[in-house]
């Protein structure tokens, strides 16, 4: 385990971190620190707003209330006053609560799909650049050959199980636990994203196993576990991040297609690629069912992209010289 | 010598992967539950038996396994359950023109449009020409194609009436997919692109040449842009997989008949041939691209070959 560094050492020479270095670089990244913010904002927006007593159920359908044109307010049949901040959608269902619980439903998969990936991928990758040799070559050949597949085919057939599935049962009491059969999607995809994280796990053990600085550290007299926790893990650590943070908005863009292809989450549940799939059938009568959803959705991707650029700048070694 | 090697062994490995594609399919095909035979009409019990027996589904999966192997090596990629009548074969040769149309066309403009702006961006980098292509950029990877694809369709369409919506024969909307498409790839290249050259570009073969007085332009197109397309050729085995993908989404928006229109009905009918066959197209697709980009890769830059 790590001993506790004497305190002589720390008053002579005030070191800067990896991480702390680039919490400074990326502060002064105005572009990249807006996107932090907001995508932060969106994530608590779309799981803490929903709680709030006044805000409408997404599925309560209001049949005298269809089509009502955003921030309007109607009295509905039972005499309930109903503010539309958003409008309602032709069944008179809330669109903005509808963006809500869609977002939940988006950035949810967009996560816990990355996180699948980022699992499999980075013990995956480091098991095989550690090892070396044979089994890294057969292991990377793996890699080549499913990278040959095409990905999205392979999520669309798994899709298709999704919805066929509910009879198995650890299938139901997995649907209990999570309310619905989401969690097959995240796994489906996730299952299939890991391969570039892989690489570059590999690439990043592969090359630190041999340079100077690891030799520089043991030479020091460093123990096993810190040259691994201090020195090797945080340099695989700034790609492994930087990526992860290009695979949230890639995964939500695939759940987004499978949404708008229909299979992806089913109705009356909403994730944005269905909203902007409903929209898109009703464009011509009523363009904004459209445009909320597809800017909220754009916006998101468009922060998160923005955000993995400013942590690739941020945390590579090659950029903090200038 | 050394080159012909490499081709050959990444040819062998282009078929290793694609009997892989082949295998994994159709296990996963026919493992889904669920069956081709589930109708809303209720058919009889006896009947659906009849039926698998004439399908062969009575058999155990290994040996219906090696039957559909010995059939796709005559060529035979067996009937279609979703289009009654028909077989793969002919359900691919009808929807297969319309698919790669669209994608032939998309990724023509994507190409035609992304180089050179990739190009035009990093001669000006750090400009204020380099930051509004590249927002602009930005922007559009993330609207995503179907969002820009109902819009285009509402735009040139609807309201100005210049193509038809939806219906294949005779129709121009295909077009309008292929914009949709070419669009989307054209911000992937141009970032691509624009990385690149910044690399080489900085790189002291080019300081020489400054030196030495060459013309900017001819610095530009002669010396840095072969070694500044190299990423972009290797992105195209993706691109197509991508293009596979995302024409999935465009042949729904705009209504067009192709094979991944085709492909999804399939899959959720388990219309299990026309899952295999239609998979079998986009893997032999995906997989001559990867092998015509190494290709290229070797010619582009002799380094790929001593690297392997």
């Amino acid at each position: 385990m790590l001993s506790p560094a004497p305190a002589k050492s720390t008053t002579i020479e005030k070191g800067s971190s990896l991480g702390r270095d680039a919490w400074l670089r990326l502060k002064k990244n105005h572009l990249a620190m807006a996107s932090l913010w907001f995508t932060i904002l969106i994530i608590l927006v779309s799981f803490l707003l929903p709680l709030v007593p006044g805000i409408p159920d997404p599925n309560t359908t209001h049949p005298d209330l269809q089509s009502m044109p955003a921030f309007s307010s109607a009295t509905s049949m039972d005499g309930k006053e109903v503010y539309y901040l958003l409008g309602s959608d032709p069944l008179g269902r809330d669109v903005f609560s509808r963006i809500l619980y869609g977002g939940r439903v988006s950035l949810s998969v967009g996560f816990l799909a990355t996180f699948v990936s980022l699992t499999i991928g980075v013990i995956y990758g480091a098991v095989s650049g550690y090892l070396g040799g044979r089994i890294d070559a057969v292991m990377m050949r793996i890699v080549d050959i499913l990278y040959a597949l095409p990905f999205m085919i392979i999520v669309i057939i798994l899709s298709t199980y999704v919805a066929e599935m509910g009879d198995w049962k650890p299938v139901r009491f997995l649907n209990e636990l999570f309310g619905n059969s989401l969690w097959l999607l995240f796994l489906c995809i996730g299952a299939v994203e890991w391969l570039t994280m892989a690489r570059i796990v590999r690439g990043q053990v592969r090359s630190l196993k041999g340079q100077e600085f690891i030799d520089a550290a043991r030479s020091l007299g460093l123990s096993q576990s810190r040259i691994i926790f201090r020195h090797l893990i945080p340099n695989t650590l700034g790609p492994v991040i930087v990526y992860t943070t290009l695979t949230v908005p890639a995964v939500m863009r695939l759940e987004a297609i499978l949404s708008f292809l229909g299979l992806g989450v089913q109705p009356p549940d909403a994730s944005w690629g269905s909203l902007i799939k409903e929209g898109a059938d009703l464009m011509a009568s009523d363009p904004g069912l459209l445009i909320y959803p597809a800017v909220v959705f754009g916006l998101t991707l468009f922060c998160l992209n923005f955000l993995g650029d400013g942590l690739r700048d941020a945390l590579d070694p090659k950029s903090s010289k200038d | 010598m050394e080159t012909a090697r490499f081709l050959l062994s990444r040819f062998a490995q282009s078929l290793l992967a694609l009997f892989c594609i082949i295998t994994l399919t159709f296990f996963l095909a026919r493992l889904a539950p669920g069956g081709p035979f589930l109708d809303e009409k209720k058919i009889p019990e006896h009947l659906v038996e009849q039926m698998k027996r004439n399908y062969g589904f009575d058999k155990p999966l290994p040996v219906q396994y090696a039957m559909y192997l010995g059939r796709l090596v005559k060529g035979d990629l067996g009937p279609s359950f979703g289009n009654k009548g028909f077989t793969v074969y002919e359900v691919i040769a009808e929807s297969f023109p319309v698919s790669a149309m669209l994608g032939a066309c998309g990724l023509f403009l994507a190409l035609a449009l992304g180089i050179p702006i990739g190009v035009f961006a990093a001669a000006r980098r750090n400009t204020i020409v380099d930051y509004a292509l590249m927002s602009l950029v930005t922007l559009g990877i993330c609207v995503p194609t179907f969002v820009v694809g109902p819009l285009l369709g509402e735009m040139f369409a609807l309201k100005l009436g210049w193509f038809d919506v939806a219906l294949w024969e005779n129709s121009s909307a295909w077009i309008l997919g292929s914009v949709t498409l070419g669009l989307y790839y054209s911000t992937y290249i141009a970032r691509l692109t624009r990385g690149s050259m910044i690399e080489v570009l900085s790189q002291d073969f080019i300081r020489t040449a400054k030196a030495k007085g060459v013309p900017p332009l001819a610095i530009l197109f002669k010396h840095a842009f072969r070694g500044g397309i190299t990423p972009v050729v290797a992105f195209l085995g993706p691109a197509i997989a991508g293009l596979i993908g995302g024409s999935f989404v465009v042949e729904s928006v705009f209504g067009l008949p192709g094979l991944g229109q085709h492909f999804i009905k399939a899959a959720t009918n388990r219309d299990y041939w026309l899952i295999n066959g239609t998979v079998t197209v986009f893997a032999v697709l995906i997989l001559t691209m990867n092998f015509l980009v190494d290709v290229l890769q070797a010619w582009l830059d002799p380094r790929t070959r001593a690297n392997r």
